[in-house]
């Protein structure tokens, strides 16, 4: 059913931190593994170990140069970006599938694929302005991120792995995984805090996803800290200081 | 965007079959005998099958292609589906009502002829419904669609009219002249507008790092590329647009026009000027194609 579901109150998705990530790609190396084992069709390469391999992923980390003021005075800094689904509320992918592969759901608003019934047309992955959508080149269907639908509310794993497979992983805590509809959550407070924002706010497509922009650069802006300064010891007062002279006296 | 040669059949020859089937259904081309019926039936049917079929081979499982007619309430693409389907059985009742000599009552013939401009209008929107891609997403796109079925139609149904040995008038022919030259008109204002059609987002608001400074991609995420640069940041075309544009105006337009002037009555010379418009009509949809960029390769390229 490809029309799209009333809003739903609970909007699980994932807040990631862009002031945190360090682009070592274990979420994406993770996903991959999680993702080609289990449901579904495995996630393909193709010349895997030859000159041009091309497989699909479901999450890919790409890596931005942010430059401010130009010239002798640019500042430059490098951010990380991992890029997966956003689960959109308004997700065009859902309402352009032909066959009612593509689907939201309606009690937590992850946007999956039925893989019996895509046809592999390739028009989602057309309609998504992120892409977030890869064609399998082995088994010719569409292949996105689900959330790890099939962890988060698994009962058979540790409750601390119930969680997608990258925010498990993430070394550094750049990636959090929670319900955006609940104003509470630690997710959405982590948003409010930090001015999480839309990715293309300008499509339309109203991601639930949040990315937390890196946080000023404070230490820039401040006067340099001397090191010489540090270094240099504190002269000691009161009985300190009659302590410290009796010592030297001594030799 | 990649373009897919099963799609570009596809949207050629079924606009140009069921812009033919446009012109036969209110009575353009009168069908004498069952033979006539047969024939024309048979090129029409053909020509909007074939274009239907070769649709199916660009899919992952053309074996599931039913699949598509059920999501008419939201996707265009399964709309396509269905009314298509419903204009060959349509077409099909028609051609049976024309060998049969039943008389098929004028509110059936315009009912199959709405039908067949929505299917083509489905078609168009398939592309135009897409905002991802700033110039198939302009009005003008549908109207392309819908003018160039119309004129190629026209076209058709007079080469039909001279192989049937049926007269031409000069009015008829003229109609083909301007309908011809109007379509192409759409054509290079579409070439024109949507062109110069840009996404409303740049790299900054797609990666949301544009209140820090101006944003650069410095490294993609695998070193080699991957099934979104290959489908969606096409470009060998592009660097022949003029070239190939010229191609598509030349022999989709110029020569079927020179043949309606200088020969509108000879049936050789039509059917080189329909084989001539389809062939044009090949590098245009080529071009539609080849020409789009997605707005995914802003994360790719910094541009869209």
């Amino acid at each position: 059913m490809t029309m799209l579901p009333e809003p739903s109150a609970i909007k699980l998705g994932l807040v990631i931190d862009l002031d945190i990530c360090v682009g070592c790609q274990a979420c994406v190396v993770n996903c991959k593994e999680w993702n080609t084992a289990g449901y579904g069709a495995p996630l393909a390469d193709e010349d895997a170990y030859g000159a041009a391999p091309m497989g699909a992923w479901l999450n890919r980390v790409h890596a931005y140069e942010v430059s401010e003021g130009a010239g002798e005075a640019q500042i430059s800094r490098t951010v990380h970006f991992p890029k997966s689904c956003l689960h959109c509320e308004e997700a065009p992918c859902v309402t352009v599938c032909p066959t009612g592969a593509s689907f939201k759901r309606a009690e937590d608003g992850i946007v999956l694929v039925n893989e019996d019934w895509c046809i592999g047309c390739g028009l989602c992955a057309w309609s998504c302005p992120y892409g977030a959508r890869e064609l399998d080149p082995a088994e010719g269907v569409m292949k996105k991120c689900t959330l790890c639908v099939d962890r988060i509310y698994n009962d058979k794993l540790q409750e601390e792995d119930r969680q997608p497979a990258c925010v498990r992983t993430c070394p550094t805590n750049a990636r959090h995984f929670g319900d955006l509809g609940d104003p509470n959550s630690e997710v959405s407070l982590m948003v409010a805090a930090r001015g999480g924002v839309d990715l293309m706010p300008e499509q339309d497509t109203r991601p639930v996803n949040k990315y937390l922009p890196p946080r000023s650069r404070r230490a820039a802006e401040e006067a340099p800290v001397s090191l010489v300064a540090m270094a240099e010891a504190e002269t000691p007062k009161g009985f300190w200081k009659w302590v410290d002279t009796a010592l030297e006296r001594m030799g | 965007m990649r373009p897919a040669w099963s799609i570009i059949f596809f949207t050629t020859m079924s606009g140009l079959g069921l812009g033919l089937a446009g012109w036969i259904v209110i009575g353009l081309l009168p069908l004498m005998t069952q033979q006539a019926v047969i024939g024309v039936g048979v090129v029409t049917l053909a020509l909007i099958g074939a274009g239907l079929i070769s649709s199916t081979f660009h899919l992952g499982h053309p074996e599931r292609a039913w699949r598509a007619l059920s999501q008419w309430r939201s996707s265009w693409l399964s709309r396509e589906g269905v009314l298509a389907v419903i204009v060959m059985a349509g077409l099909a009742g028609w051609f049976a009502a024309g060998y049969s000599g039943t008389i098929v009552p004028v509110w059936a013939n315009l009912l199959l002829l709405v039908l067949i401009y929505l299917t083509v209008y489905a078609t168009s929107m398939i592309y135009a419904s897409l905002k991802t891609v700033a110039r198939w997403y302009h009005p003008l796109t549908p109207v392309c669609y819908l003018m160039f079925a119309a004129a190629g139609g026209l076209l058709a149904t007079l080469a039909m009219l001279a192989l049937l040995g049926l007269p031409i008038t000069a009015a008829l022919a003229q109609a083909g002249i301007v309908l011809m030259l109007s379509a192409w008109g759409v054509k290079l204002a579409w070439w024109r507008l949507a062109g110069m059609a840009r996404h409303a987002g740049s790299v900054e608001s797609a990666t949301g790092l544009g209140h820090l400074g101006t944003v650069k991609p410095l490294m993609p995420p695998h070193t080699e590329e991957n099934y979104l640069q290959h489908e969606m940041g096409f470009v060998v075309a592009r660097k022949h647009a003029d070239k190939l544009r010229i191609f598509a105006i030349g022999l989709g337009g110029v020569l079927p026009i020179i043949v309606l002037l200088v020969a509108p009555a000879s049936a050789a010379a039509l059917g080189f000027a329909v084989l001539s418009h389809v062939a044009g009509m090949f590098v245009e949809r080529w071009l539609f194609f080849a020409e789009a960029k997605h707005v995914v390769t802003l994360y790719y390229e910094g541009a869209a």
